[in-house]
């Protein structure tokens, strides 16, 4: 080759991967993000899939573990690698502040009167109705605990208890347990004493407590008898009922359930495709689907009343299930949730 | 001929660039990154310039002036930026619990009043008269802070500036640093006493012998994390694998607790990280000629002494560097003792993954980022010192 020759082709495969690396830039496929295990399964076959064959083009999806720190770092870097994330609510209500967020279309979304009031949001729109309760193996304890006083009773029920490390949840399940009316947990909790109050109740019962973190943990404690009893997912609980025979069974009363919400990620280069997929989620006669699957309540009124009555009765949203249960207060938890998990870990190291 | 030196020079340089600039941009720019995100603290002077002008006067008593109370409502008034805005509000709240709901609450009613000079901060929400909240706010004005730093173990400054402890169930993270550090050195030791003898046995053999040994240690290292962690927590819970059979042989008649505590942890990592132990001294042992053995015993000494006084300090080198590779990798796990540890056997780099995802406090993430850099600097320091090769006589 000579000089010429050389330079020429140098400057055509330049051009040829820059040009490689603006379109893979412009074109990156639409791409969801959820929470991952059996519900992403149901959510692909629902509404992932679907949404991809109805307009031709396909659909990415990845799974998180949640964090407004994820959010965070992905806005920062610039154009964002995701345009759909279901959050929590703390990560809404933060990101939704922060500006990490675009505003949604509500009038494609069928307006804000479709929806549980709970479930409506400048930034987001509710995706499920899901709870976190205590859960056990019926075929393993005869006697059915009732309450989480009977979580803490180890004398009825020996043997370990399962919790999700970290003192979300874990603060108003011991207040409970304490005796605290559901209702008024909050409002025990945001006094110092009532966190003086639940940290001691939890202490009664550390020695018998095994910590989890991800959502599949507590399944695979129940399930080999590692614990007698655990906080766990309502919707996970009977995804395993259905997939594996199992007879876990959740108690609803004192239960305490939060709505997770679809969000598009500021500055997405698939703003509105993000936003018709949100718009097909919210169909009702997709959204529906979902209780087949996993037993999450649905935010869409018209969705929620066609769910066949059958299923109805495992979700959280069904009023019987609701009567006894707290909504989680996020605004609480963004207030509080550094130092209460500073203190929480200096309490599991003492 | 000083052109020429330079031609030499600037080739050479040209040469190693790749070097230099992969560890500038993966080594040195994020180590900054991290150095600045523990100590530069001007997310709240940049939005709240005003207000930063105003406070300065006010001596940490009661409720600032209403001059101070005009600024903070001018400002909030004039951040367009939401982004930036936010990472005032979450700087602040990290400080004082409470601000991210009090400032949720007075932006929209900044935003909404027509005429910023008419606002009462009090009567939006009656927290402004709480003197924690002002403070919170005069602390983060200066540029610079070492809050993060204080924070990473467990001080802080007082009303007076002076460095004082935090209150003993307030935050532990001196403690858990000190645990990462005794379970990475409880891994080192169990790799070391396991993995010595096994070089050794597979550097004695040859043939397939050898092949399958090697492959016995390489393995895993194929295979992901998760799967082995997961793959021990099958056979060391109580109705697992070991205790069945323990009990079924009739050793043992309840079963055993090796999972949710520390012995689970050191058993899965020691697995997990016997191949950075076994391979280096491995590689040295092969280095030692075969006969210096048979020397030994020769001139008197028995298979112990052999070992003891020719083997081992000939792989010592191996085995502390195959120390220092364990140790330095135990120390930032995470997964396993997070699967298969108890209560008490979580450590730092859970703590740092909390606040770098979990809240986005990428300062205090900094700073116990950066304070784990350190010790692990000292120690290899001091390993270091005691690892300078001695000069063995014939070797």
């Amino acid at each position: 080759m000579t000089l010429a020759k050389k330079l020429t082709f140098a400057v055509c495969l330049t051009a040829l991967v820059a040009g490689a690396a603006v379109t893979s830039a412009q074109a990156r496929d639409l791409t969801v993000v959820s929470w991952g295990g059996n519900y992403q399964d149901a959510q692909k076959k629902i509404y992932f899939e679907p949404f991809a064959k109805k307009t031709g083009k396909p659909v990415l999806d990845e799974s998180w573990d949640g964090g407004i720190g994820v959010i965070a770092a992905k806005i920062k870097a610039g154009v964002p690698n995701w345009d759909v994330v279901q959050v929590e609510s703390e990560e809404l209500a933060l990101g939704c502040a922060d500006g990490y967020y675009e505003k949604l279309d509500w009038s494609k979304l069928g307006g804000k009167d479709a929806y549980l009031p709970a479930a409506v949001n400048d930034c987001g729109v509710g995706a499920i109705v899901w709870s976190t309760a205590l859960s056990y193996d019926a075929d393993r304890l005869k006697e059915a605990p009732q309450s989480w006083a009977d979580f803490w009773d180890t004398k009825k029920f020996p043997g370990k208890r399962g919790f999700r490390r970290g003192p979300k949840y874990a603060l108003e399940f011991a207040l409970m347990a304490d005796g605290v009316p559901p209702a008024d947990v909050y409002k025990v909790l945001s006094t110092p004493e009532g966190i003086d109050r639940a940290f001691k109740k939890l202490e009664e019962l550390k020695p018998n407590i095994v910590w989890w973190e991800s959502g599949a943990q507590p399944l695979q404690l129940l399930a080999s008898g590692e614990v007698v009893m655990t906080t766990a997912y309502n919707g996970r609980i009977s995804g395993i009922n259905k997939t594996e025979g199992k007879n876990f069974k959740v108690v609803w009363p004192g239960s305490l359930y939060a709505i997770d919400s679809w969000v598009i990620m500021k500055g997405s280069p698939n703003k509105d495709a993000a936003m018709d997929f949100i718009a097909f989620v919210n169909v009702p006669e997709n959204q529906v689907k979902l209780p087949e699957y996993i037993a999450y309540g649905l935010p869409n009124k018209a969705a929620a009343a066609a769910v066949p009555t059958n299923l109805q009765k495992d979700l959280p949203t069904a009023p019987e299930n609701l009567a006894g249960s707290v909504p989680l207060d996020a605004d609480f938890w963004i207030d509080n949730i550094e130092e209460l998990n500073k203190r929480f870990n200096a309490w599991l190291a003492k | 001929m000083k052109a020429a030196i330079l031609r030499e020079r600037s080739g050479a340089l040209l040469l190693v660039s790749p070097v230099i600039i992969f560890l500038a941009v993966f080594f040195l720019w994020p180590l900054w990154t991290m150095v600045t995100a523990a100590f530069v603290d001007d997310a709240v002077s940049k939005v709240l310039p005003r207000t930063a002008a105003s406070i300065v006067s006010w001596n940490g008593q009661g409720v600032p002036s209403e001059a101070a109370h005009k600024a903070l409502v001018q400002d909030l008034k004039a951040a367009s930026d939401e982004q930036a805005l936010g990472e005032a509000v979450r700087r602040l709240n990290s400080a004082a619990s409470g601000f991210r709901t009090l400032l949720g609450r007075t932006i929209p009613a900044v935003k909404a009043a027509p005429d910023p000079a008419q606002v009462d901060l009090l009567a939006v929400d009656p927290r402004w008269n709480d003197t924690r909240f002002w403070v919170a706010l005069k602390e983060a004005m200066p540029p610079y802070t070492d809050r993060n730093i204080l924070a990473a173990v467990d001080m802080k400054r007082d009303a007076s500036g002076g460095i004082v402890a935090e209150a003993a169930d307030a935050s532990a993270h001196r403690l858990i640093m000190l645990r990462t550090l005794l379970v990475a050195a409880m891994v080192t030791i169990a790799c070391a006493v396991i993995g010595l003898p096994y070089a050794m046995l597979t550097a004695s053999v040859t043939g397939w012998k050898r092949s399958a040994l090697l492959l016995a240690v390489v393995l895993p290292l194929w295979t992901s994390l998760l799967v082995r962690t997961a793959a021990w927590f099958i056979l060391l819970q109580n109705e697992g694998l070991i205790n069945r059979a323990l009990q079924a042989i009739g050793l043992i008649d309840s079963p055993l607790p090796l999972i949710f505590n520390r012995l689970g942890v050191v058993i899965a990592m020691t697995h997990v990280l016997l191949p950075f132990m076994v391979l280096p001294i491995y590689s040295v042992i092969l280095g030692i000629p075969r006969n210096l053995m048979s020397a030994a015993q020769s001139m008197g000494a028995g298979p112990v002494r052999a070992f003891w006084r020719v083997l081992l300090p000939l792989s010592l080198p191996g085995l502390l560097s195959g120390s220092l590779l364990v140790f330095m990798v135990a120390i930032g796990y995470y997964i396993t003792p997070a699967l298969l540890g108890g209560a008490n056997d979580q450590m730092i780099s859970s703590v740092i993954a909390f606040y770098a995802t979990g809240t986005a406090n990428w300062g205090l993430a900094g700073a116990l980022g950066l304070i784990l850099l350190v010790v692990t600097t000292v120690l290899y320091a001091i390993y270091g010192r005691f690892s300078t090769p001695q000069q063995v006589p014939g070797a």
